[in-house]
């Protein structure tokens, strides 16, 4: 068995048993990578010489007794949005095509101080801006589980990557839904923290207001133990929360006695698939019978939420993706006469489709005479959306929903419809808005044979809530974490 | 028949604020350097880098808000202004649009009759200074410097209280020397640290509506200032006379070519689609905070002067000259506290080095030399060590290169030659040499003296006591 | 479909983002945004009165650095991915005429 079949967690407890060292690990996802990319295409990037001289240097320190971190000499891979210095970040954009960070993003060194070995960077939607990992520019992802299928998306690449077992984990950001939905797709487990509990600094933004980095791997323990080392307080992040109780870990406990479960029935309506409805219900019941108290109830505002991020996520696009102009990095255009051009063709050429329409509508609805009708109403509406969930959460411990309302689609099938693509993040994408923690888990497979996933939502901070109820569902299930080593099994 | 006009002026100011660092990242907000070498990913709008706020530029804002009488706002934010142009590396500066710092104010200028105006203050606002686009002369490309791309600045709007040249001119030196006395600016406009924008529209006498108004740009000087106004006047005239209509535009002024132009262009739309800034907190200025701002205000001008005339006993004029400059009034207090000669050290800035900063095209602050310095020296020509020729003479040299007047008179053998048998004979000497005036002197010519003074303190190269020189100088005749 | 946009509009918002559309792109932009804004337009069913608008979901406020200066000269870094490099800064098409 490859050692990339192993949960992070694992491979990192027989490195620190010396029964294997960071350098075979870094071999053995390389050497997957070689095998599975050309079929599943999750990296934009591949950094073997530097990861496997960095394996080498994480090793001497694990010798030395300088290393103890549970994920020392593991290898991952991280979402090409954020920042690595001296490894090229592109955003999965043209226009970002030879960037080449000069200082690593804050997550990622958090990362490296615990012994991470970084392979290389994964594809996403460009920008972030997508459900499918379609919209890059460096060619489309596939789902590991049948690649004639989209991985979901933005953070496509990452969970490809864990599913493909090209690397232990991955680092995904989920401004709607971009951490959860692929891992739905993808069967792997996903969490996207409070806002301000990971750093934003490096992160290349979407929507400030909305962007988090978080875990993506083949587990809940290790999601919990990925989080706990990327989480931090920065001073260079003035939306950074400082936190005491980011020890998530303890959280991993098999235990929902009392615990209190809703189940939002707006989220069971129409648009739902019938077989993601009953692989949730159905995780609900397991819940049940360990002693929690599921109940159902009314959240209330649930189509509110999609209008209003698509208003607030594109108005800060608009102004986050302004700085992209041919100037001072990235792509100019070969021929130009006077200022206004070269910032118009640079930036035409430069973005692609979906991207020029979220900035265009971005810049419409902040534009004179629009702003109060459309920016301030969706930011309205966004406090309508958080007094919701307080109400819930005064009852709740634990909200319990689908990721997604269906399985992953096939490729090609979304784009030629913007808002359908987008209706598609109606169960993430208000947990953004009011800045929650939320986690996705496999929880069965449709008749397709491909992966649905378990949505659990946590007040704000509340992330030991989420990561228990998942653990302790996760208990119920011989799960196998990704189709490789399902083949791997058929094979033998 | 003319019909008359009236011109209304209203003035966004713009000031840097004299932080160590820039306003959200920790880069030197220092004069010159290479272009380029005080920038960070923060300043040049690297994707992925996050502005931190700092802390000195609230309590400055503040402090500029409570000097001018303005509400201060306690739940302050910033936003975004979005724009496109290579100076601003964002594409978007960060300001504050909704919550500004600081509103409702206003101060109290001198008018030409003697009378005095208050000037309202709309808003103060905090905001990042633009980087610098040099041109080339050659070829049609511009390069751009982020050097001073994240300084901070203040904006201060006024609202449309100015009715003159001479009113706009007196409203920004009372807001310089207000700035300047909190220590919050240097605010010299020749180098940009102060910078007005003019908004000017004029409307027949008499009329309650305000005419349409256009923005000027680039004024570095007062007298820039003067002229823009005059010029624009004359022009919104010109069109409303010959029955055109004045356009809201910004205007950008040339003070080579001592006029104005439009700078339009359909690629600028002037929206600026100004949002709350995500990436940044409120601010909330709790009482304890503003109290604490508010107790370290400054000594004013106003105080100054009754107090420099009840404690120094300095005239009126003397204090008004010395006070209508911070750096000036400081360094006259420090020189008083240790000479203790009020009256002195007024005159030696009075008069010394009012002439020399003339002569040499300098303001009050560009003064270099120091108040020990200053002291040692009202202390010397007291005491009568040297005489007021080379006291004068000291002096220059130390306003040109600050020396130490007591080490410069002794290396230089500057002191007053006091001994009379070198006196006696040098002045026995010169009456040798010169019959001519002793005889002149003799035959009632009182004038002939001052000739043999002059001649015997060349003899003694300028250190002879004067008084001793004229009281031998009669006995020997 | 509730929301027209117009052609001035969609030249209007091309200035505004500095994106330059062929006739084509043009035609489906009109459509998208038309569209969103439909879509956009629910929001209007919920009475909003005497809402806040919220831009931080958190009541974290007043984060500072002190005024110190932490930064040496960045001028390689800075210049590292410029596109078009002069006399240590970035080399634009002329800015003024």
């Amino acid at each position: 068995m490859s050692l990339m079949s192993l949960t992070a967690v694992e491979l990192g407890k027989r490195i620190q048993n010396k029964e294997v060292t960071a350098v075979d690990a870094t071999r053995e996802a390389l050497a997957a990578i070689a095998a599975r990319e050309e079929a599943v295409h999750s990296f934009v990037t591949v950094d073997a010489e530097g990861a496997l001289a960095q394996a080498e240097q994480i090793q001497k320190r694990i010798d030395a007794g300088e290393l103890t971190s549970p994920l020392a000499g593991v290898p991952v891979a991280i979402k090409d949005n954020m920042c690595t210095k001296g490894m090229k970040t592109t955003c999965s954009s043209k226009i970002l095509y030879n960037f080449m960070p000069t200082f690593t993003a804050e997550a990622v060194l958090n990362l490296e101080k615990a012994g991470a070995v970084i392979l290389g960077k994964t594809n996403m939607d460009e920008f972030a801006m997508g459900s499918t990992t379609e919209t890059s520019a460096f060619g489309v992802t596939k789902n590991p589980w049948n690649t004639g299928h989209v991985p979901g998306g933005s953070s496509g690449g990452s969970c490809a990557a864990v599913a493909a077992e090209e690397c232990s984990y991955a680092l995904g950001s989920d401004t709607g839904g971009s951490i959860r939905q692929p891992s739905s797709f993808c069967g792997v487990t996903g969490i996207k923290p409070t806002y301000g509990t990971v750093s934003r600094y490096g992160l290349i933004a979407y929507g400030s207001s909305l962007d988090q980095i978080g875990p993506i791997a083949k587990d809940v323990t290790d999601c919990a133990t990925i989080l706990e080392i990327i989480s931090s307080h920065d001073s260079k992040d003035s939306t950074s929360v400082v936190r005491e109780d980011t020890r998530f870990t303890e959280a991993l406990v098999d235990d929902v006695k009392g615990m209190k479960i809703g189940i939002p029935r707006d989220y069971f309506g129409e648009g739902l698939n019938a077989e993601v409805k009953e692989a949730v219900l159905a995780a609900a019941k397991e819940l049940e019978k360990k002693g929690a108290i599921v109940e159902e109830f009314d959240l209330g505002l649930v189509e509110y939420a999609i209008p209003a991020y698509y208003v607030i996520a594109c108005a800060e696009a608009s102004s986050n993706l302004a700085r992209f102009d041919g100037v001072k990095y990235g792509y100019r255009t070969e021929e130009y006469d006077g200022l206004h051009q070269m910032y118009k063709k640079s930036r035409s050429e430069g973005f692609g489709a979906e991207v020029k329409r979220r900035i265009m509508l971005g810049s419409f609805v902040l534009s004179s005479g629009y702003y109060d009708a459309y920016y301030l109403k969706a930011l309205r509406v966004k406090a309508l959306i958080k007094k919701a969930f307080d109400e819930a959460f005064a009852k709740y411990d634990v909200i319990l929903g689908p990721a997604a309302p269906n399985t992953a689609p096939k490729l090609g099938a979304s784009l030629s419809d913007p808002i359908q693509m987008y209706l598609g993040d109606i169960y993430t994408i208000s947990v953004n808005l009011a800045g929650l923690p939320g986690i996705s888990l496999p929880c069965g497979m449709d008749s397709q044979g491909l992966p649905i996933g378990l949505q659990l939502i946590g007040d704000c901070f509340r992330e030991k809530n989420i990561i228990r109820a998942a653990y302790a569902y996760e208990q119920t299930r011989d799960y196998r974490h990704s189709p490789v080593a399902m083949q791997d099994e058929k094979g033998a | 028949m003319s019909r008359e006009y009236e011109t209304v002026i209203g003035l966004e100011v713009h000031v840097e604020l004299a932080t160590k660092t820039k306003i959200f990242c920790g880069c030197s907000t220092a004069f010159g350097g290479a272009p380029n070498t005080h920038t960070c990913p923060v300043c040049t709008g690297m994707p992925g880098s996050l502005p931190v706020l700092n802390k000195k530029v609230v309590e400055y804002a503040a402090a500029v808000g409570i000097a001018t009488n303005c509400t201060i706002n306690q739940n302050c934010k910033f936003d975004r202004k979005n724009y496109f142009y290579p100076d601003n590396p964002q594409n978007y500066q960060i300001s504050q649009l909704y919550e500004p710092i600081c509103r409702n104010g206003y101060v109290e200028i001198e008018t030409a009759s003697g009378g005095t105006k208050k000037i309202g203050i709309h808003e103060i606002h905090m905001e990042e200074d633009a980087g610098k686009l040099v041109h080339d002369d050659w070829e049609d490309v511009s390069v751009v410097d982020f050097n001073r791309s994240g300084v901070p600045l203040i904006e201060i709007v006024s609202e449309p209280d100015m009715r003159s040249a001479d009113e706009v001119i007196a409203y920004l030196e009372k807001l310089r020397l207000i700035i300047q006395y909190l220590g919050a600016s240097d605010c010299k406009l020749n180098e940009g640290s102060m910078r007005a924008d003019v908004n000017l529209s004029v409307r027949e006498v008499g009329a309650t509506e305000f005419g349409t108004r256009t923005e000027m740009k680039n004024l570095n000087s007062f007298r820039a200032i003067a002229h823009a106004i005059e010029g624009e006047k004359n022009r919104q005239i010109d069109l409303i006379e010959s029955g055109e209509k004045v356009i809201q535009e910004t205007r950008r002024w040339d003070d080579t070519k001592e006029s104005s132009h439009a700078m339009r262009s359909k690629e600028d739309a002037q929206d600026y689609r100004y949002f709350p800034e995500p990436d940044l907190v409120p601010i909330i200025i709790s009482d304890e905070w503003l109290e604490e701002i508010r107790s370290a205000q400054p000594e004013f001008r106003t105080q100054k002067l009754v107090r420099y005339e009840k404690e120094y006993e300095i005239p009126r004029y003397d204090a008004e000259i010395i006070t209508n400059s911070k750096h000036l009034a400081d360094l006259f207090e420090k020189t008083v506290a240790i000479c203790k000669k009020p009256k002195k050290v007024s005159n030696w800035l009075m008069v010394e080095t009012m002439r020399l900063l003339k002569e040499h095209e300098m303001e009050p602050e560009d003064i270099r030399f120091s108040a020990e310095h200053l002291a040692a020296l009202v202390n010397l020509a007291d005491a009568g060590t040297i005489n007021s020729t080379v006291a004068k003479e000291v002096f220059e040299k130390m306003f040109t290169d600050d020396i130490d007047p007591e080490k410069y008179v002794e290396e230089h053998g500057l002191k007053t030659v006091n001994d009379e048998g070198a006196l006696r004979s040098t002045i026995e000497q010169v009456i040798r040499d010169n019959p001519q005036s002793v005889e002149d002197y003799h035959n009632g010519k009182e004038k002939a003296i001052g000739f043999l003074v002059g001649q015997t303190m060349k003899a003694m190269k300028g250190k002879a006591n004067p008084a001793m020189v004229n009281q031998i100088l009669k006995e020997l005749l | 479909m509730a929301n027209i946009i117009s052609d001035e509009t969609i030249e209007y918002v091309g200035i505004l983002a500095k994106l330059e559309l062929s006739d084509e792109e043009k035609e489906q932009a009109k459509k998208d945004m038309g569209e969103m804004l439909d879509y956009i337009d629910q929001l209007n069913e919920l009475d909003t009165t005497g809402v806040e608008p919220m831009s931080h979901v958190f009541p974290v406020h007043n984060v500072f650095r002190e005024d110190e200066v932490t930064n040496g000269d960045g001028s390689e870094d800075t210049l590292a991915n410029a596109p078009l490099e002069r006399d240590g800064g970035f080399e634009v098409p002329k800015t003024i005429i």
